[in-house]
């Protein structure tokens, strides 16, 4: 018990740091090896390279199917001699087929999508760590990993050999084919995502009769992804892949293309994993807005839905998603989007989280932007002006409240006259606002006790009712904000006085007494 | 009705849609909360004819608002005007049923759900029948994963040629080309099932279940798992040996962990629906199976089940098959790999000294529990120990307190804080079936000291504990054993010791009674009256208002009194007020 350090003791959530040293020790997983009984011991072949060319493709098949035996990685100490030899084999066979011309006929395809599909078409074992975050913990790796890497080493060589034909092979790497190698995208383990995704761009390239398959197959992973699971490992890297397709979508883009930008990818921006494959998200966001400008401002307006409400590591990101956007934005397509936007942008100067500010702040060091701005802004301005002028004096933080006293200088040359404008005029907005609010909040009183009086007595509720309406009507003379400011500010002195219990609360749970 | 009918004037609905359109999201989200407050506001005809279809040509705003929305149209009929006007509510919601958003389209589904029971006959046949074959046609996948949770709310009320439609509608969306709405369909089968004639069930919904049960996806598959826990109990004996059987017991043994799994967390319902005689041939060695599967996921699932599964069993046989082939997988669990299978059987395996009897636990359980006990994994030994009770039903505890001590001393003692305190809250009950002597010998020692833990938690739970340990003991022990030492720690130099004397003394005073109360404890807070430390002070204070009624009067007027009255004049504000309110509460002004 003395191991135990007192902190622990108190402290009975472990430091994360320490969780990980933990982990790391069994960050090896495989559930390979469970489908088959126990393998038999493998005896090794003639080299390929030593045999007569009239056996090599007896031999080559041979060892393809000698290949096809798994061992369990999980036991460090079964099979070694065995293990050793496919891991053998299954080099001569890369080598065989990157160097050689002429080996893959007709009949050996069979054979080598029979191999691969064995050794790598597998049901992912369930996470060592339920609660697996991938930006701190340490994913847990292919334990047979020695053997699968080669393999996904042939099926690269095996679709780059000059040899290669898609026409044969189609027969064999077919829908089935590409849906199990998607569901291998969920993988923990980043080396085998990176090879799964050479090996589906090369496939997308090759099999043209496959590229509808498989971007539909794609878009049903995303969306299991963000309306179901909220689990899969591998969307940055089919991100990444797609970002070279919608490269290549010609023009005009097909209504399938687009619906998938606005169903799937805008929300994919929800995902709470977001900062795990944003920038490739954003990139194909862009890809898309620079093939067909007109996508500008639903774009826009599906990201300012789904804006942030409550993190702020997201809403950077969001930010800076659309300052990529505004990179490339016509101005046409800008004057459509410019209210919604900066209303958002506003609010985005005005957070408290100074680095949500700062970023938004940011915008007005880019030279592209600046000249949208000042294009039009007599929209704009308005939009930003209260926030900006709030914040000048209000922000904590005195980087923030020096940068937006640069933007409202930036602003103020833009137009001069409309910044007195606004200046003048800023108190009595204000005013207003509050005065909006009040009336908002009896108009809903009123509604309320509507509902209870009727609630109580259907015949009876409604005189009451009426005469307050009255009152409402009156209030649209608006001739007494002042007094009614007075209130709103004895309001907020009352709620300061303190409950005794609150402060008693307070002592008992300090760690150190008077 | 006037009331209900509102007035024109009043409410223009211009205002009151302002509010539902304000910019601000906060907002829009309350008016949208308190849309039955606007709709009574206009009155049955005008939330008819100008609200509803406002709400449904506006379908576009944040997931949050639109979830409001669908919410409230779910108990909107009254303020529509009944059922026979319930129908108008449809399209709003037939659009909120088309939306990407999970949490929004199920809410309009539920709220679709309710309102289809308040349609009569005819108009489920004119207005919802449709909606639901529009949603299942629909060209996005939303609306049709929508349109599965509708059909079997429908279908009893319809005439049978619209129910041969909806028969049609669901065989397309189970075969549909995207997995998310299979998945929709799958797991509504079971529900679908149901409502069915028995012909169809055998006609139609096997079929689709064995389709569905050899999807290409495992997410499919797993939900067909669910499905045939209803339909296997729809069908007569005879005929689940060649509908579902095959199908279970393929899925038993699937290739993917996640189906097997499912079976595995389904094993008992699975049991229930197949009845004794296919559970002895052919469940009992699936079950063994899964008990040693590769997959941990699925043993820790599977042993889960162990105690109900052997519950269940036929009575006939039932000791049999649990010696045979139970309890050999069982004996291997234990020492599993992993732990969450070890804590998973350890949560279940004493139920099974009551399946068992007496003479068979002693044999072949006990060296299973004593194993368990001593198992490296503290959440293992915990389960064991909170399931006593069962054993000693059938054999008493004695048998097993050799190796429960350490097995306590070092939960007690455990470094994680949660641990510890799940420990003391079984204290009274070890106590109970351990007896006196042998609590006073072993673990009155440990009760002491999580009373001066580190963590404020468990020094609650200690307090607490000896209080139930008390009104178990009686008084006299508690004189004897534990009233000292509680009150010795008011001397002790840390303040937050001294307060957990005061805790002990709140929580003991009731059950040691007037005497020792008034004798022993009071003397001790009274003397603390004038400790240095505040929280102390004003935690007198309140022990005084606690203790108060148990005292005598005579030494509340003498002693109490006058420390309560000086406590009230203290310099710090909260002595003062928790001695004001004490001396108000004990009436002592």
């Amino acid at each position: 018990m003395s191991a135990i350090s007192a902190s622990e003791k108190v402290d009975g959530f472990t430091r994360k740091s320490m969780r990980k040293a933990q982990k790391q020790r069994k960050s090896q997983g495989s559930s390979q090896y469970r489908t088959q009984c126990a393998p038999v011991e493998l005896s090794p072949l003639p080299q390929l390279k030593d045999a007569p060319s009239t056996e090599q493709q007896e031999l080559f098949t041979q060892k393809l199917q000698q290949c096809c035996m798994l061992f369990d990685f999980m036991d460090s100490v079964t099979d070694l001699k065995s293990k050793e030899i496919k891991r053998a084999t299954l080099n001569e066979l890369v080598d065989y087929v990157s160097t050689n011309r002429g080996v893959l006929v007709e009949t050996t395809y069979p054979e080598i999508t029979t191999m691969i599909c064995t050794n790598i078409f597998r049901t992912l074992p369930p996470s060592d760590n339920p609660d697996f975050d991938p930006e701190e913990d340490e994913p847990t790796l292919e334990a047979s990993w020695p053997h699968v890497q080669l393999v996904y080493e042939f099926l690269l060589r095996f679709l780059e050999n000059p040899d290669f034909q898609p026409s044969i092979a189609k027969r064999h790497i077919d829908q089935k084919f590409v849906l199990q190698l998607l569901e291998l995208f969920d993988s923990e383990d980043p080396r085998e995502r990176d090879f799964l995704k050479t090996i589906l761009h090369r496939i997308y390239g090759k099999f043209l009769g496959l590229r509808a398959f498989i971007r539909k197959q794609i878009n049903n992973i995303f969306l299991r992804f963000i309306y179901e699971t909220e689990h899969f490992n591998g969307v940055a890297e089919l991100l990444e892949i797609l970002g070279s397709i919608i490269n290549g979508f010609a023009l005009p883009l097909k209504a399938e293309h687009k619906q998938f930008l606005m169903k799937v990818l805008i929300p994919l921006h929800t995902a709470k994993a977001l900062a795990l494959f944003h920038a490739q998200l954003a990139y194909c966001v862009v890809q898309f807005l620079e093939k067909d400008p007109t996508l500008t401002e639903p774009v826009i307006r599906g990201l300012l839905k789904f804006w942030p409400k409550t993190c702020s590591q997201k809403e950077v990101m969001f930010l800076g998603e659309i300052e990529e956007i505004l990179d490339v934005i016509e101005p046409t397509q800008f004057k459509k989007i410019q209210e919604p936007l900066f209303k958002q942008i506003s609010k985005c100067v005005a957070n408290p989280h100074f680095q949500v500010a700062e970023r938004a702040l940011y915008f007005w060091n880019n030279e592209y932007i600046l000249s949208l701005i000042e294009e039009n802004i007599d929209k704009v301005l308005p939009i930003m002006f209260g926030s900006l002028y709030r914040i000048s004096k209000e922000h904590w933080n005195p980087t923030i409240v020096a940068l937006v006293y640069n933007v409202l200088k930036t602003l103020m040359e833009m137009n001069c006259t409309l910044f007195d404008e606004l200046t003048s005029s800023y108190k009595a907005d204000r005013q207003r606002e509050k005065k909006k609010e009040q009336e908002r909040d009896e108009l809903w009183k009123k509604l309320d006790e509507l509902r209870l009086s009727s609630a109580q007595n259907n015949s009876h509720g409604l005189p009451s009712v009426q005469n307050n309406n009255n009152n409402n009507n009156n209030n649209n003379n608006s001739n007494n904000n002042d007094t009614q400011d007075k209130s709103a500010e004895a309001a907020a002195v009352t709620s300061e006085n303190k409950d005794p219990d609150d402060s008693v609360a307070a002592i008992e749970s300090s760690p150190c007494a008077k | 009705m006037a009331g209900a009918d509102g007035d024109d004037s009043l409410y223009p609905i211009a205002v009151l849609i302002d509010e539902l359109r304000n910019e601000d999201v906060q907002l829009r989200l309350n008016s949208i909360k308190k849309l039955s407050t606007i709709a009574l506001a206009l009155g049955v005809e005008r939330t008819r004819t100008e609200l509803l279809p406002f709400l449904t040509d506006t379908i576009y705003d944040e997931d949050e608002v639109l979830l409001a929305l669908a919410e409230q149209l779910g108990n909107f009929t009254m303020l529509v005007g009944g059922p026979e006007n319930v129908h108008c509510l449809l399209p709003p919601l037939e659009s909120l049923a088309t939306v990407e958003e999970t949490v929004v389209r199920d809410k309009a589904v539920e709220s679709l759900r309710k309102i289809s029971q308040e349609h009569s006959p005819v108009d489920l046949e004119v207005h919802f029948e449709p909606l639901v074959k529009r949603l299942a046609s629909g060209d996005w996948f939303t609306s049709r994963t929508s349109a599965c949770g509708l059909f079997s709310v429908c279908y009893p009320r319809v005439s049978s040629t619209v129910k041969a439609e909806i028969r049609q509608h669901f065989r397309t969306l189970c075969s549909d080309d995207t997995p998310m709405v299979r998945r929709a369909a799958a797991s509504k089968l079971g529900e679908f099932a149901k409502v069915l004639e028995l012909d169809y069930v055998k006609s139609d919904i096997i079929s689709l279940f064995t389709a569905l049960a050899s999807d290409e996806q495992d997410s499919v598959r797993l939900l067909a798992v669910e499905a045939c826990v209803s339909i296997a109990t729809l069908l007569p004996q005879e005929d689940l040996e060649t509908l579902v059987m095959p199908t279970l017991r393929q899925a038993a043994e699937d290739k993917s962990w996640r189906v097997r799994y499912m079976v595995a967390d389904k094993f008992s319902e699975l049991q229930k629906a197949v009845g004794p005689e296919i559970t002895k041939n052919d469940l009992v060695p699936a079950f063994q199976n899964l008990l040693k599967d590769c997959e941990a996921e699925v043993r820790a699932a599977a042993a889960n089940k162990v105690k109900e599964f052997c519950e269940n069993l036929p009575e006939d046989s039932r000791e049999q098959i649990i010696m045979t082939h139970i309890l050999p997988c069982v004996k291997e669990l234990v020492s599993d790999t992993n732990q969450h299978v070890k804590s998973a059987l350890a949560s279940v395996i004493m139920g099974l000294s009551t399946i068992l009897g007496k003479d068979n636990t002693i044999e072949h359980l006990l060296p299973l529990f004593l194993a368990q006990l001593k198992d490296e994994c503290p959440e293992v030994r915990l389960n064991i120990i909170s399931n006593l009770d069962c054993v000693n039903e059938v054999i008493g505890i004695r048998q097993l307190s050799q190796s429960l001590l350490p097995a306590i001393v070092e939960l007690a003692e455990d470094a994680k804080w949660r641990v510890r305190l799940a420990i003391i809250e079984y204290m009274p009950l070890l106590a109970g079936q351990l007896g006196v002597e042998f609590f006073d010998e072993k673990l009155n020692t440990l009760c002491m000291a999580w009373l001066i833990d580190h963590v404020y938690a468990i020094r609650e739970a200690a307090t607490c504990n000896l209080m139930k340990l008390v009104e178990k003991f009686g008084a006299e022990w508690a004189q004897n054993t534990i009233v000292p030492k509680v009150l010795g720690m008011a001397n002790d130099p840390n303040y937050l010791h001294r307060m957990t004397t005061l805790f002990c003394i709140n929580a003991l005073s009731e059950a040691c009674g007037q005497d020792i109360t008034t004798k022993q404890m009071l003397p001790v807070v009274l003397k603390m009256s004038t400790d240095q430390v505040a929280n102390v002070r004003f935690n007198v204070a309140k022990s005084l208002q606690k203790i108060g009624p148990v005292i005598d009067s005579n030494a509340l007027q003498t002693e109490v009194k006058p420390v309560l009255e000086k406590l009230a004049t203290d310099t710090d504000m909260d002595v003062k007020y928790f001695a004001q309110e004490a001396i108000s509460v004990l009436a002592l002004a």
